[in-house]
Formats: structure tokens, C-alpha cells, sequence
């Protein structure tokens, strides 16, 4: 395989490891008890997609039934700000992958830069995402008693409305809107939170990475974190063509 | 009643518990509430699920009372709401759910498959905790006030129109929730990378294919009721106009994703039940199972079968007919492989050596009631029988065979065949085949009413009915009275057992599970050294030889 | 053991994942381009084409399921076959209810 490196561990060699202390005594080697719990990473990321599946059904039902309101609604989200977040993102998931490589190749110092941008990055999506949120609060775009449908109805004294080329919607069409916010919130708030969890591992891990607990040779934790933060990546990838990208032309 | 028995017991006037055993290896309160010890985690589950038992089944008792007689005249309307809600709620989520896995899946998978402990022994305590957490809050939802929607939530209801604790509820219930998704993870995990060497896929018990089978549901689709439960909070809270006509949403689509857990959900409670009655009808034939390869693929082809059916819940709720025909069908093909089961338990018995012991006399029960309550499912997966059926008597009736009939009666059957294993005693015989046999006439006089008010119409959560339907309702709570008294019994004999009941030794049953072949309770780390598989499932002549080897043994080392 | 008797693992270099990096960029460059072309119904089409290649190669490279056992690769076919019926069967009715009654 000419783009890895292959390191074979037979069954034998497992078999006549030591015990180190990280091997849990209800294991019988170190390989068994990685391989569990990759696999528990992923069956775990697979109950995370079946959580959001039922968003993501929710939200395709709605745009297929409202789809000039979703148009509308979509054109007040800031494609610039949308697309940096994506770049932020996809980068954030290089950066953690690299984090993986440095902690298989035992590079302590390169774990911890890696970690450490990936931290920063998360942050700056999360930085972006409030400046986004701020500006629909301001606008009156969060579902609820103060949601304000006046940027559908006359779009022309609409910033974003009118930069879209927006014409006006119907009452009940300028009210559904009000849908698309809901799973524009619940969709971005939802993968927001799995963001702050993952960067709340991130900063323990990155505590830990110092401490040369992933670069001795137990590097289960990084895989598995890298697990959950590129689904985390994948989602978002999702979200930004579905919710951003709804007929800009 | 063959008074033949398999049972071998030792000799009473010198056998002992054995001193280390998981129970006593370790003291202390910190030694059970910190533990990572899969049987210890399935007894604490198994102290804590009785207790919610009761408190669903008080509350049963309180539906058949109010319906005695035609009139809401034990309590208001809206408190006989609030009393079928709760009962709902605690005996799925609290009560079926768990009860097979958490309890005997925990204890014996590991066992079953040659491990020391399940892959994930902190996730285990996990699960415990959050069952826990759910359980009580549930508890708080009662005592203040409780919620009347059904265990259904069904919208605009329970979004718009209702006071009640809908949010505290639905958290219960989705914390449950998750109890239940990393115990199925746990044994996923531990199924496909914990066997023993020579424990193939196929020389597995029945009872690890069901739970492997059950364990993909628990895992899939329960996350999918975890995100309705929020929308609902979210609806309530804050309006977002998902399950709202007025704003532009669809209630149905709040029906799609709960469904489309709730009804996998029942698979999730039946196959553990399922996998037990394997274990029991080989055990007391002295047969390996009929058609193994049948029996563990029918497991594994409920669990992806049942995923396409939910909808069979909503033909009357306003899907489209497309969808309705569409569901039925599918529904018609999930019936097969349940079917598969019975016919190839029914052959094991065919020519077999059968002694009736308790386990199998809820075993009998088992397939007799759950045969019943699979056929009238029939009736109501076939859409134009369904419209007349649903929201009647008649489907209460079914479920409660299914679930009851069924999967009750198999978790008594796994309790008292792992009794002596989990506890190191034997229960006390006669009595608890007379429970087992109480608790059969009970569940027909309750249930079997219940078909025939359906059909001639009774609505279901009603608290009042038009009164030629009272004297069905009056068997229907006689009945009830002699199943509880089914219920209590095995309370207090198997209570008793703890203290005063025989020995049980290794192997009391001559079963042939890798868990029958050490000491009665076990250790803490099952095995003393690790057991090589190299026997098929269900192998009584290697059982045989074992015993024979093991005799042999000892007239030598009692002649040296 | 149960099923990783020889286990071979793979490390990815990072000349692999500089490589996705830029595809995956690239990628999004596409397809904010894209949905600023009037395509007519090709638009969605092609946004999600555009974001599943993307999910693919950060699922195959990034979360190494290329160099995985077929248990991880299995794993992962289910989890999305489940969602797309979940998906699929719940739209099918929302789109067939328009067909009216027979």
C-alpha cells in the first residue's frame, strides 16, 4: 500500500505483550481492548446519526411542503460567514487527523500543536456561530412570541431580502417561515452543543497529550475522540448545503 | 404434573455455598453502588426493576378497579387518564425494556460467551445510573401530579392542549432512554470481540443471538424517540411549530418518529424473552434446539424486519393509503421469522425428554399466549380489520398477550431457571409451579375479555363504558386480582429461597451453557481459567461425557 | 481471539490527508458555486452529490474506514442504510398523501 505504513501485530506477539497499566483486567490483551472500543465509537456515532436522522426528516418534509419560505429564510443566513465555518471545520478534522498521526508516530510535541489547533478552530466556528445567532435575535428570526415575519412580507426594506432578489410571500407562506427557523436553530443548536462537549474533551485531552499519556502507545482515546469529531464534521458538512445553499441564484 | 424431574441437587447435608463467590468478594455499600461487576450491575437492576414493576402493576390495579363498573366513580376522568399514562410509561420504559437484558443479559452473556465482564464495564454502572435517574423522576412526575397524554404523547395533545408533566415525563423517558442504548451497545461490543476461543457465531446460545438481535434495535432505534421527546419539550416550551397546524407543522410527523422506535421497542422487549425460552425448552427436552441456524437467524431477521413497519400504528391517523398498503404488507412479513420460532420450539419439544419444572411451565405459557396475542396482530397489521380494531379493547388485549402473556412470562421462566445460578439456592417446587399456574388462569381471565370487548366495540382508555360491557370487565378485573397474587408469590418464595432454600450447586439443572459449568454463585471473574469453546450449543453428549470424566475424577481421587 | 487474530494496523500518512484536505475544499468551493448557478432541480441534486462525496472521503480517510475491518465497514453501511429508510419510508408517505385516494 504505497500511501501507509503497515505495522502487523500477530496474535502470538499480542499474546506475549506485558501488561501495561492501561490494560483493563476483563481484557485479554491490548488489541482486544482497542478494537472494543473503537467499535463501541462507532456504534455510539451510529446512534448520534439515527438522533439526527430525525431532524434531518423533519427538515426535508418542511422544505419539500414550504420550499419558496425555506428559499427565503435561507437567504437571511450569510453565505460568507457559512462558508468560513465550513473551511474552519473541514480544517479542524485535517488538524485532528494529524493529531492521530502524531500520537500512532509517538510525536508528544506534535500531538499537543495539533489538539491545540483543532481546540482553536472549534472555538472560532463557535465564535462565528454566536455572531450568526446575535444577528437573527436582533432581526426577531428566533421561533417563538417574538418572531417577526415583516422581512418576508416586504422584503424590499430587508437587507438580505432584497440583496437576494426576494419577492414577497404570502401570509401563510411569510408565516412558515417560522419552520425553517425552527430547524435552523434546532439543526445548528444541536450540532453546536456536540461542539462544546467535544471541545470540552479536547481541552482535558489536551492536558493529558502533554503528560505523554497518548504518545506511549495507547492512542485509543485520539482515535476515538477523532471519531466523534469528524461525524461532528460530516453533519455540519450536511447542514451547510441544506440550510445555506437553498437557491442563491 | 410428571413428577419426573432432571433436577440434581447435592447432597444437602454437606453442600455449601461456596465462600468466594461474586457476593461476597468484595463489602460494603461503596463495593455494589461503585461496582463494575456485570452480575452485581444485573442485581441491583434486578431489586430496582421489581420495584417499578409493583408500582406499574398497583397502578393496573387501579384501571380494573375504576372499571368495575360503568361509571367514573373511583376517580375523575382525568385522573383515570393520568393512571394509564403512568402504567404505560413505568412498565415500558421502566419494566420490559430492561427486563431481560439488564437483569439476565448482564448477569449471563459474559458467562454465556467465556468473558470475564462485559466490554464496558463503567458504561454498564452507567446504564444502572440513568435507569435510576429516569425511574425516579418518573416517580416525582406521579407525586406531582402525573400526565394524562397516554404513554403515546400523541400531538397536538400532549404539545398544546394539556397541563400536565409532559416535559418531566418525556426527560424520564428519554434518560431511560439512553440506559437502554448503552446496554445494547455494551453487548454489541462484547458479543462480536469478548467470545472465547472456539466460541463461534454459531456454537453460541440462542439467548446471546437474541440479544445481539435486541441489542441492534436498542441501539438504532432509540435514538430516533430520544429527538421526538425533544421536539415535543421544544413545541411546548417555545412554539417552534413543528407538530403545530396553525403554524404550518404536521402532528403526524411526531407519530413517524415515535413509532418508528415504539414499535421496534416491542421487539426490543420480546426477543430477550425469546432468547430465554430457548434456553429453557432445550434444557428441559434434554434436546438441542430444533433448527438452530432457523431459530438464531429469526432473531436477527425480527430485529431488521421490525424496522420497517412502524406505521401499521397510524392507518387511522391520516397517512397516506399508499403508505397504509405499503405498511401492511411489510407488516404480514415480520410475522414469519416469529412464527419460525414457535414451530422450531414446538419440534425441540417433539420426542424430547420433558419434566416440568417451573421454568417450563412459564415456558408453555409463553408459547400458548404469545401464539395468541402474534395471531391477533395479524388481524390488526391488515388494514381494513385494523380500522374497526385500533384504539379498542381488542388491541389492549393483544398487547398484553404479547407482552404479558409472553415476554412476563418469559422473564419468570429466566429468573427461576438462573435462580440457583444467580443465588446459589434452589426454590421452593411445588409452590412455584402453582404460581406459574395461577398466574396463567389469571392473565386469561384478565386478558381474554379483553378481545371480546374490542371487538364488540369498547373504546380503550375510557374510564366509563356503556354497561352491557360490565360483566366482561368484571371477569376481566377477577382476573386481575388472581394475577397479582401470580405475581406476589414468586416475591416471597424466591425471598425465602435466599435464606432457606436447598443447595443448588454448579449445575442443578444439567443444562449445558458455559455459565452451568462453575460454581453456584460464581466468582467475580467467572472463570478460574479462561473456558475454550469446543462443543456445539445444546451438546448433552458432551454434557454427558463432562460428567462422566468428572465422576470418574473422583472415584480416583477418592481411591487415592 | 475473537476476530482481529491478525490485525494489521495501518497508519495513514499525512500526505494522504493533506491531499483529502484540499479535496474537501475544493469540494466546498464547488458547491457554494454551484447554488449560485440556476440548475433548476439539479440544484439540490447536486448539493447533496457534492456533500455526500465530501462525507465519503472524511469517512473513509479521515475515520479510516479504508484501512478498516469489514465489522467498521458493515457498522457504518447500517447506520446509513437505516437512516435513509427512515428518511425514505416517512417522505414516501408525505409525498404519496398529495396522490390523492387511489
Amino acid at each position: 500500500m504505497p500511501d501507509s505504513t503497515t505495522i502487523a501485530h500477530g496474535a502470538e506477539a499480542a499474546a506475549h505483550e506485558e501488561h501495561p497499566a492501561y490494560l483493563r483486567h476483563h481484557f485479554n490483551s491490548t488489541e482486544q481492548q482497542a478494537d472494543a472500543s473503537n467499535f463501541a465509537m462507532w456504534l455510539f456515532l451510529l446512534t448520534e446519526v439515527m438522533f439526527f436522522g430525525g431532524l434531518f426528516t423533519a427538515y426535508l418534509i418542511y422544505r419539500n411542503w414550504y420550499y419558496p419560505a425555506f428559499v427565503s429564510g435561507s437567504h437571511q443566513l450569510n453565505v460568507i460567514w457559512g462558508t468560513t465555518n465550513t473551511f474552519v471545520l473541514i480544517l479542524s478534522s485535517f488538524t485532528m487527523a494529524m493529531g492521530v498521526w502524531c500520537a500512532e508516530t509517538r510525536r508528544r510535541r506534535g500531538l499537543v500543536l495539533c489538539l491545540s489547533l483543532t481546540l482553536v478552530l472549534g472555538l472560532a466556528f463557535l465564535g462565528i456561530k454566536t455572531v450568526e445567532y446575535r444577528e437573527k435575535i436582533e432581526k426577531h428570526h428566533v421561533p417563538g412570541t417574538h418572531y417577526s415575519i415583516g422581512a418576508f412580507l416586504d422584503p424590499a426594506h430587508d437587507e438580505a431580502a432584497s440583496a437576494a432578489g426576494d419577492k414577497p410571500l404570502a401570509l401563510d407562506m411569510a408565516r412558515h417561515t417560522e419552520v425553517y427557523f425552527s430547524l435552523y436553530f434546532l439543526m445548528t443548536g444541536m450540532h453546536a452543543l456536540h461542539m462544546i462537549i467535544g471541545i470540552g474533551i479536547l481541552v482535558f485531552m489536551i492536558v493529558r497529550a502533554r503528560a505523554g499519556a497518548y504518545t506511549a502507545g495507547h492512542v485509543t482515546m485520539v482515535e476515538n475522540f477523532g471519531l466523534y469529531w469528524h461525524f461532528v464534521d460530516i453533519i455540519w458538512i450536511y447542514l451547510f448545503a441544506l440550510l445555506y445553499l437553498i437557491s442563491r441564484h | 404434573m410428571s413428577s419426573d424431574t432432571i433436577v440434581l441437587l447435592p447432597d444437602q447435608s454437606t453442600a455449601r455455598i461456596p465462600k468466594r463467590n461474586y457476593l461476597t468478594q468484595e463489602n460494603g455499600l461503596l463495593s455494589w453502588l461503585l461496582t463494575g461487576d456485570h452480575k452485581r450491575i444485573a442485581i441491583l437492576y434486578l431489586i430496582s426493576l421489581s420495584f417499578f414493576f409493583f408500582i406499574g402493576g398497583a397502578l393496573a390495579g387501579l384501571i380494573r378497579l375504576e372499571l368495575l363498573t360503568p361509571q367514573t366513580d373511583l376517580m375523575a376522568t382525568d385522573t383515570y387518564n393520568k393512571v394509564f399514562t403512568m402504567h404505560g410509561v413505568i412498565m415500558i420504559f421502566f419494566f420490559l425494556v430492561p427486563s431481560v437484558p439488564a437483569t439476565l443479559g448482564n448477569f449471563f452473556i459474559p458467562m454465556m460467551i467465556g468473558a470475564k465482564d462485559l466490554a464496558l464495564p463503567k458504561i454498564n454502572l452507567l446504564s444502572w445510573y440513568l435507569y435510576m435517574a429516569g425511574g425516579l423522576l418518573a416517580l416525582y412526575t406521579m407525586a406531582t401530579g402525573g400526565v394524562d397524554t397516554g404513554w403515546t404523547f400523541t400531538t397536538p395533545l400532549s404539545t398544546h392542549y394539556v397541563n400536565t408533566n409532559v416535559l418531566t415525563t418525556g426527560l424520564a423517558a428519554f434518560i431511560a432512554g439512553f440506559s437502554s442504548i448503552f446496554t445494547g451497545l455494551n453487548f454489541i461490543v462484547t458479543i462480536h470481540k469478548m467470545r472465547a476461543p472456539g466460541m463461534t457465531w454459531f456454537r453460541l446460545p440462542l439467548f446471546v443471538w437474541a440479544h445481539y438481535a435486541a441489542s441492534i434495535l436498542m441501539v438504532l432505534a432509540t435514538p430516533v424517540v430520544a429527538i421526538s421527546i425533544v421536539l415535543i419539550a421544544l413545541e411546548r416550551t417555545i412554539g417552534i411549530g413543528v407538530f403545530d397546524p396553525t403554524k404550518g407543522g404536521d402532528p403526524l410527523l411526531f407519530q413517524h418518529l415515535f413509532w418508528f422506535y415504539s414499535h421496534p421497542a416491542v421487539y426490543i422487549m420480546i426477543l430477550p424473552g425469546m432468547g430465554v425460552i430457548s434456553e429453557v425448552i432445550s434444557t428441559f427436552s434434554r434436546k438441542r434446539v430444533f433448527g438452530y441456524t432457523a431459530v438464531a437467524f429469526s432473531s436477527v431477521a425480527i430485529a431488521v424486519f421490525g424496522f420497517f413497519v412502524w406505521a401499521h400504528h397510524m392507518f387511522i391517523m391520516g397517512i397516506s393509503n399508499y403508505a397504509v398498503l405499503v405498511f401492511s404488507l411489510l407488516t404480514m412479513l415480520v410475522a414469519v421469522p416469529s412464527a419460525i420460532k414457535i414451530f422450531n420450539w414446538t419440534f425441540t419439544l417433539y420426542k424430547g425428554s420433558i419434566t416440568f419444572e417451573t421454568p417450563l411451565i412459564y415456558t408453555f405459557g409463553f408459547m400458548g399466549l404469545f401464539t395468541i396475542g402474534g395471531l391477533t396482530g395479524v388481524f390488526l397489521g391488515t388494514s381494513g380489520t385494523d380500522i374497526h380494531l385500533t384504539e379498542t379493547y381488542f388491541i389492549v388485549a393483544h398487547f398484553h398477550f404479547v407482552m404479558v402473556g409472553g415476554m412476563l412470562m418469559a422473564f419468570l421462566a429466566g429468573i427461576h431457571f438462573w435462580w440457583p445460578k444467580m443465588t446459589g439456592r434452589m426454590y421452593p417446587e411445588k409452590i412455584s409451579q402453582l404460581a406459574a399456574v395461577v398466574t396463567f388462569i389469571g392473565f386469561n381471565f384478565t386478558f381474554f375479555p379483553q378481545f371480546i370487548l374490542g371487538t364488540l366495540g369498547m373504546p380503550r382508555r375510557y374510564a366509563s363504558y356503556p354497561p352491557e360491557f360490565q360483566i366482561l370487565n368484571v371477569f376481566s378485573t377477577a382476573g386481575a386480582t388472581i394475577l397479582g397474587v401470580g405475581y406476589l408469590l414468586p416475591v416471597l418464595y424466591l425471598t425465602w429461597s435466599l435464606k432457606y432454600g436447598a443447595i443448588a450447586g454448579d449445575n442443578p439443572w444439567q443444562a449445558t451453557g458455559l455459565e452451568w459449568q462453575t460454581q453456584s454463585p460464581p466468582l467475580t471473574e467467572n472463570f478460574v481459567e479462561m473456558p475454550i469453546m469446543d462443543h456445539e450449543a445444546y451438546d448433552y453428549e458432551w454434557l454427558e461425557n463432562q460428567t462422566k470424566n468428572r465422576e470418574k475424577e473422583a472415584e480416583v481421587t477418592s481411591a487415592g | 481471539m475473537s476476530e482481529t487474530s491478525e490485525h494489521a494496523h495501518h497508519i495513514v500518512s499525512p500526505k494522504v490527508y493533506v491531499v483529502i484536505l484540499f479535496a474537501l475544499l475544493l469540494g466546498t468551493a464547488l458547491t457554494v458555486g454551484a447554488s449560485f448557478v440556476d440548475l433548476g432541480l439539479w440544484n439540490p441534486v447536486i448539493a447533496l452529490a457534492i456533500a455526500t462525496s465530501k462525507a465519503t472521503l472524511v469517512v473513509l480517510y479521515f475515520m479510516h474506514v479504508k484501512y478498516s475491518t469489514k465489522l467498521t465497514k458493515l457498522t457504518v453501511f447500517s447506520g446509513i442504510f437505516l437512516f435513509l429508510a427512515l428518511v425514505g419510508m416517512t417522505l414516501a408517505d408525505y409525498v404519496s398523501r398529495a396522490w390523492g385516494q387511489w
